[in-house]
């Protein structure tokens, strides 16, 4: 079944490889290096990765998060942020998140140093839930009791970032329609057709990430 | 049959065809001069309300409370978008021109619904839409002109659909959007922004018709050191709403462009003491300049959601036995406001009633019409509180209508209906996001009934006696209505707005039902009327969605009901069957 994911975001087809999981500015160039500068072989593909080494190793100094044991799979992951912080990024662990209390984050690309904040299709909705309540489709994406869901509702695109604990479902503001996130966001109210798009998640030592293979719910 | 007699017969056939066919074949397109804008003919609908006094009358009478029976549908064309239709099909001489939501223009032979074109605007696929609906085109000279939910205004060949130009309006990241139909005259098209819930700083803007350069730009919000400016502390207003969402009216005879006016933002008063001039009020724009020449403040530092952005509509008659140039707006607040225009722009209160019922307002000024306030009605900080009418107001943007023969104001009111809203959120702007300052699961659960108890009647078509102030009748619905008017010289009133799908005529003069139809989806769009070679036709889009669907989500809350109007827009043409 072709990705409904894929449809929602035609016009911007994303690479399910590391860093290009998420939408980014074409322009967005790094600056040459000395590294490359000396090797005048050395072609654009291969100058990007030296760069991208260089850089990695940079941050990797600037953010003590990265100093673990899960370092090395950590500068390829997308960790996820706060979508409202605006500098000082730190990544998502499940126990930053209270139960039912969802919050809007972006993806967040080590090798980068930055969030991939260039749009607002990026922006996910994660929320901590009781894992014995999640159908198990769910639950097996799930990391820590953690979900995480495209935060544009498939209606109109407004954020979706409202849990109803009484009726167990997230609301989008903008025209009322309502996602079972226990069972894979499925609609049971309102205007949208469609599911959230759904992401499976991992943990990366305490930190909360998203899998190389999301969105989880594509093929579903 | 003879051989000359078949002949004679085929030959008669041949001419009939071919005169059928020149019946539904259109002219060339005759532009749209101020001269007609300021007297439109009575067989064309030229503009959003059919004329600049924002009446939402139409002269003709051929089909009337006696034939209005045998009222059948001519025509209907499927928009192929669903969500809230309500932009009216604006009719010169035979070319019909309908917007449906995301901002799309179709064309279309007004006799046979043939498409003559469509242009579609390409949205930005990260757009959040709150309201993507359209209010309809304006026409000018040889253009058609649309104002974009990604707040972009364009001008289209009137024949071709093709693009003359395209202006940028608004700041669409600060979610800056357009849903009104502009407004044409003297060589300038004038829209407002959307974004009373973005904390978007509301403003009046025109643009030069030919050539899509912007003449001037007045915002709603009183900066410091301009009149009104210490209305707001420190720098509220740069954020503080007073959207522009619906059509201006405009008396040529001064020049002055009246426009209405949203909430101020965000919805709690504490971080903004004053009367916030100029949200929730009807403002006197020069049209050449933009200079405000006058305002009314309808209630002073709403804290209830009532954006009062219907445009009043112009009306020079008799108010409590005295002549006067008329401004008059059922307000969202649940009032019928009556004003005195002057020559100036200054505008005079006159009269002020409730039309629904309101428990917040405790008096009004006898000599300035100014509300005082129950204080435990007021929501904001540390308080939940039940206040009357609903957020949506006794009225929302669809329009009110006058007749000119029957001498009534009619108005599409709900009632019955409150809101409550949870204490405030402390709230900070931020740019592309909502700027409310309530919990989101409180405002969309905030509908309650009145004495929480069902009520026999929500919706109600009232008509309204100006000079007496009093009510001549009323309609009233089991259910809540959504509904733009239409009156007729045929002594008939038009409408929808209901979620059984229903479109009615009644008389106009004593509010009888004489007529309805099934509609494929809910009406809550402006309807029109026209004529074109002779025959009289009545014309509106069905196409539920936007707040009509929010209100009946917290209807089917309070009756534990889950009634869904079916979703589709499809524009129906309806004439009398021979």
């Amino acid at each position: 079944m072709y990705s409904e994911f894929r449809i929602l975001y035609s016009q911007h087809l994303l690479s399910q490889s590391n860093s290009s999981l998420f939408m980014t500015h074409h322009n967005r160039t790094l600056s040459p290096c000395s590294a490359c500068a000396s090797n005048h072989g050395c072609t654009d593909t291969e100058r990007r990765q030296l760069l991208g080494s260089a850089a990695a190793v940079g941050l990797l100094s600037s953010f003590p998060f990265l100093a673990s044991n899960a370092q090395e799979d950590s500068k390829n992951s997308m960790l996820l942020v706060d979508a409202n912080a605006e500098s000082d990024f730190k990544p998502l662990r499940p126990s930053d998140l209270a139960l039912g209390k969802p919050l809007l984050v972006f993806p967040f690309d080590v090798k980068a140093g930055a969030p991939k904040n260039e749009t607002r299709a990026n922006k996910l909705v994660v929320i901590r839930l009781p894992e014995d309540q999640m159908e198990a489709t769910t639950r097996g994406r799930s990391a820590g009791g953690v979900l995480a869901y495209s935060a544009l509702c498939t209606h109109q695109a407004c954020d979706v970032k409202t849990w109803i604990a009484k009726e167990k479902v997230l609301v989008c503001f903008c025209h009322a329609s309502k996602f079972d996130l226990l069972d894979g966001a499925k609609v049971v109210d309102g205007p949208a057709s469609r599911p959230l798009p759904g992401f499976s998640l991992k943990l990366e030592g305490e930190f909360l990430a998203i899998t190389p293979s999301s969105p989880a719910n594509q093929s579903s | 049959m003879s051989h000359l007699t078949k002949k004679l017969f085929i030959s008669v056939m041949g001419a009939c065809a071919i005169l059928a066919y020149a019946d539904t074949k259109l002219g060339p397109y005759e532009p749209v001069t101020d001269a007609r804008l300021i007297n439109p003919e009575a067989k064309n609908w030229l503009m959003y309300r059919g004329n600049y006094e924002g009446w939402g009358y139409s002269p003709l009478e051929k089909i009337n409370a006696g034939n209005v029976k045998k009222l059948d549908l001519a025509w209907s064309f499927s928009t192929g978008v669903t969500e809230g239709h309500q932009s009216p099909p604006i009719v010169n001489n035979g070319y019909m021109y309908v917007t449906t939501p995301n901002g799309q223009v179709i064309a279309l032979n007004a006799i046979t619904g043939e498409e003559l074109w469509r242009y579609k605007k390409e949205i930005p696929a990260d757009l959040l839409m709150l309201h993507n609906t359209n209010r309809g085109v304006a026409l000018y000279g040889d253009k058609v002109y649309v104002a974009t939910v990604d707040s972009h205004l364009i001008a289209l060949d009137a024949k071709t659909g093709k693009v003359v130009w395209d202006s940028t309006v608004g700041d669409v990241k600060a979610l800056s959007y357009i849903t009104l139909a502009p407004l044409a005259a003297k060589g300038k098209i004038l829209v407002g922004s959307s974004g009373g819930e973005t904390g978007v700083r509301g403003f009046v803007a025109a643009f030069d018709a030919a050539s899509g350069k912007e003449a001037w730009r007045t915002f709603m919000t009183a900066a410091p050191g301009e009149p009104g400016g210490d209305t707001w502390p420190g720098d509220t207003h740069k954020n503080g709403g007073a959207s522009v969402w619906i059509t201006g009216t405009y008396d040529p005879s001064t020049n002055i462009a009246y426009w209405g006016t949203g909430n101020p933002a965000p919805w709690p008063t504490e971080g903004r003491p004053g009367d916030n001039l100029y949200s929730t009020s009807v403002v006197a724009l020069d049209l050449d300049t933009g200079k405000i020449k006058g305002h009314h403040q309808y209630h002073q530092n709403d804290a209830w959601d009532w954006d009062e952005v219907s445009a009043p509509v112009l009306i020079d008659t008799e108010i409590n036995g005295r002549k006067v140039k008329g401004a008059v707006h059922a307000g969202r607040n649940g009032y019928l406001w009556m004003l005195d225009r002057q020559a100036s722009g200054k505008i005079d209160y006159v009269n002020g009633i409730p039309y629904v019922y309101n428990d917040v307002f405790k008096s009004i000024d006898k000599k300035t019409g100014r509300p005082t306030y129950d204080k435990s009605k007021t929501p904001g900080m540390g308080k939940a509180v039940t206040f009357c009418p609903s957020l949506w107001g006794g009225k929302d943007w669809p329009p009110e209508a006058w007749s000119p023969k029957t001498k009534l104001f009619y108005i599409p009111a709900n009632n019955n209906l409150c809101s409550e809203l949870p204490a405030a959120d402390p709230v900070t702007y931020k740019k592309g996001d909502l700027y409310i300052g309530y919990p989101i699961e409180g405002v969309l659960g905030s509908l309650r009934y009145q004495d929480d108890k069902k009520p026999d009647s929500i919706g109600e078509l009232q008509a309204w006696d100006l000079n007496t102030g009093k009510m001549a009748w009323s309609h009233k619905y089991d259910r809540a209505i959504w509904a733009p008017l239409l009156t007729t010289g045929g002594n008939l009133l038009f409408t929808g707005g209901t979620n059984d799908r229903i479109f009615r005529a009644f008389n106009a003069t004593n509010g009888e039902v004489l007529w309805q139809y099934s509609m494929p989806s809910g009406v809550t769009a402006v309807p029109s009327s026209f004529e074109v070679n002779g025959e009289q036709y009545i014309a509106v889009q069905a196409g539920w969605g936007i707040d009509a669907e929010r209100m009946q989500s917290g209807i089917n809350a309070l009756n534990n009901t889950k009634t869904a109007v079916p979703q589709g827009g499809t524009v129906m043409v309806f004439k009398l069957e021979k």
